[in-house]
């Protein structure tokens, strides 16, 4: 990657590739009770504000809503007569979401708008990051900013400016209205159709730099060797270029699938009242329904079954990397 | 290649950069149209402008957004560096464990499980220890810098991963004390890593609008926040102008950043 922009794209490159490759040298094995001082500070507030919080999710799943503040009922119960604390454990929280179609089809819906902008944002990226990857070395900064431009300004009025070209009025209908493509508006507002614009839009700088850094690194004597042995433009591609970048290709479809999944600003703005995606079904639980106990059972099975296998499968992905 | 494909290659990569920047030039078009209909060009004007001067909502939200973010981006770059710099020179030390495996556990958090999680927290703790007393500035802050942490040690990890660690051992040679190699030879060459990792974070802070929903009290309304409300009933041309100083702003100090960037990197390299 080119030195002067990979600070800006850290988020992007280095969260999935390449992260743990550290050199196993200290600074002075003397200095072991300082280390782990000075090591305990971060891990101490990530423990107390990341870790626990988990814990207490996983309480109050158990817990039942009531009217009060906070508005659920306490698992520990103090029997002043029996002098007895009794724990009250309510699995009803969790039995409702497997009853209820609703969640399923919502946790469904996800995965599969998600796999689709993916993918999309895939076919879209690719040509982007190969052209920057071949262009010369002044104008791949130039484009290179230009992919990341965007990136630093605010995701939620990128989100809304959509919402003025994709309206009945907006700007893509009148264009068409006026090039005579079509006779009356199409409705793009409120469907499934802008949710996966709106997807395949925020996330692709997230695409576009990961395919780079690897596109950039192919060696093109094997192209060139390659073409020697006979093979076409075409061939060459789907043989050498294609295989080579798919350590890119993983990276950059997983910083794209995984927000995608528990998206809610885009679904809520682009999308219709029908959608159903996981990450709007516990806002609306949370803040409609001021439900918290059904809020945290949903938080607890999207972290159990979307969370947690892309952790492991990305876990093992760095292994890999870290083997070759 | 190039010179093989160049229709369809260069066909589609611009227009993947046309897909990117339309939208928002469609916003900074329509921020100067006089015109309440968006779609109608009714002629060039500064009102919305002025009306969004005159927002005392808007302009609360921005000043309570500005100073979370400053103060987030500031903590989340003193524990994102530590962080950063205890997995990667450290080498093998009690905790390494938990700490790599929880630095980047929040970047692959959806936001919502985040959010309602730091939520119960703070109830639980107040619940418990009366603090903190209410919602507001504080645990917006509190969750900032947690999500911010991680990306920090991040990019602080790829730079000293490619840092050329014979200057830190050139400096133990000649005697310094572990805090004085740290402020004097390692804090200085991570400085451009410090830089975009607090850029990085300030951004984040300013932008993010699910967690913050989940933990500020009312009356203490971020930005993100006052838009998502306003935008949510539909398009209106004073958040276009609004888009369009925050773009401004953003490209310029980009731009600023970046080329402060590739001066420092040089001087760095002509220095070594």
């Amino acid at each position: 990657m080119n030195r002067r922009t990979s600070a800006f794209i850290p988020a992007a490159t280095g969260a999935v590739s390449g992260l743990w490759r550290q050199a196993l040298h200290g600074l002075s094995a003397r200095l072991q009770p300082g280390k782990t001082l000075v090591a305990s500070i971060p891990t101490f507030w990530l423990a107390l504000f990341f870790l626990i919080p988990f814990v207490v999710v996983f309480k109050i799943s158990l817990a039942e809503p009531a009217i009060a503040v906070p508005p659920y009922t306490a698992l520990f119960e103090w029997d002043a007569d029996l002098a007895l604390a009794s724990l009250q454990l309510n699995l009803g929280n969790y039995l409702f979401l497997f009853e209820d179609s609703l969640y399923l089809e919502a946790y469904l819906n996800s995965i599969k708008v998600a796999a689709i902008s993916t993918f999309i944002t895939l076919l879209l990226a690719y040509p982007m990051a190969y052209m920057i990857a071949r262009s010369s070395p002044s104008n791949r900064v130039i484009l290179l900013s230009l992919v990341i431009l965007p990136f630093w300004t605010s995701f939620l009025l990128r989100v809304y400016a959509w919402m003025g070209f994709l309206k009945k009025n907006g700007v893509v209908n009148e264009l068409l209205l006026s090039m005579g493509l079509i006779d009356e508006p199409l409705i793009m507002l409120q469907t499934d159709f802008a949710i996966y614009i709106g997807i395949i839009y925020t996330y692709l700088p997230f695409m576009v730099l990961p395919l780079y850094s690897t596109l950039e690194k192919l060696d093109i004597s094997l192209l060139e060797a390659a073409e020697d042995l006979g093979c076409k433009p075409m061939q060459r591609f789907f043989l050498v270029t294609l295989p080579l970048s798919l350590p890119g290709m993983l990276a950059g479809c997983l910083l794209v699938f995984i927000p995608a999944l528990g998206e809610y600003v885009i679904p809520a703005l682009l999308g219709g009242s029908d959608t159903l995606m996981i990450g709007r079904v516990l806002w609306d639980e949370f803040f409609l329904n001021r439900d918290w106990p059904r809020a945290s059972a949903v938080a607890i099975l999207m972290l159990l079954f979307l969370v947690m296998p892309i952790m492991l499968l990305r876990n093992a992905q760095g292994r890999r990397e870290e083997r070759t | 290649m190039k010179r093989r494909k160049p229709g369809f290659l260069q066909l589609s990569s611009w227009l993947g950069f046309a897909f990117l920047y339309a939208p928002i030039i469609s916003l900074i078009v329509y921020s100067f149209n006089a015109s309440k209909l968006v779609t109608v060009w009714g002629g060039f004007s500064l009102k919305w402008y002025s009306a969004l001067l005159d927002n005392e909502q808007i302009i609360d939200a921005a000043i309570v957004s500005l100073k979370v973010a400053v103060i987030s981006a500031s903590l989340a770059v003193v524990l994102g560096t530590l962080a950063g710099f205890c997995l990667s020179r450290f080498g093998r030390f009690r905790g390494r464990m938990a700490l790599s495996g929880m630095i980047t556990a929040p970047l692959v958090m959806p936001e919502v499980i985040t959010g309602l999680s730091l939520l119960l927290l703070f109830v639980a703790l107040e619940g418990s220890f009366g603090w903190p007393a209410g919602r507001g500035i504080t645990t917006v802050i509190i969750a900032h810098v947690t999500f911010c942490m991680a990306y920090v040690a991040v990019v602080v990890q790829s730079r000293l991963a490619t840092l050329d660690e014979s200057l830190e051992e050139a400096a133990m040679d000649l005697g310094a004390k572990p805090w004085t190699l740290f402020f004097l030879v390692t804090l200085p060459l991570i400085s451009p890593a410090l830089i975009s990792g607090w850029l990085l974070s300030f951004t984040l802070s300013l932008d993010d609008l699910v967690i913050a929903s989940f933990v500020s009290g009312p009356g203490n309304s971020t930005l993100p926040m006052v838009i998502f409300s306003k935008v949510r009933l539909g398009v209106t041309p004073e958040i276009n102008a609004l888009a369009t100083l925050m773009i401004l702003v953003v490209a310029v100090s980009v731009l600023g950043a970046t080329w402060q960037l590739r001066r420092q990197s040089r001087s760095v390299r002509s220095n070594a």
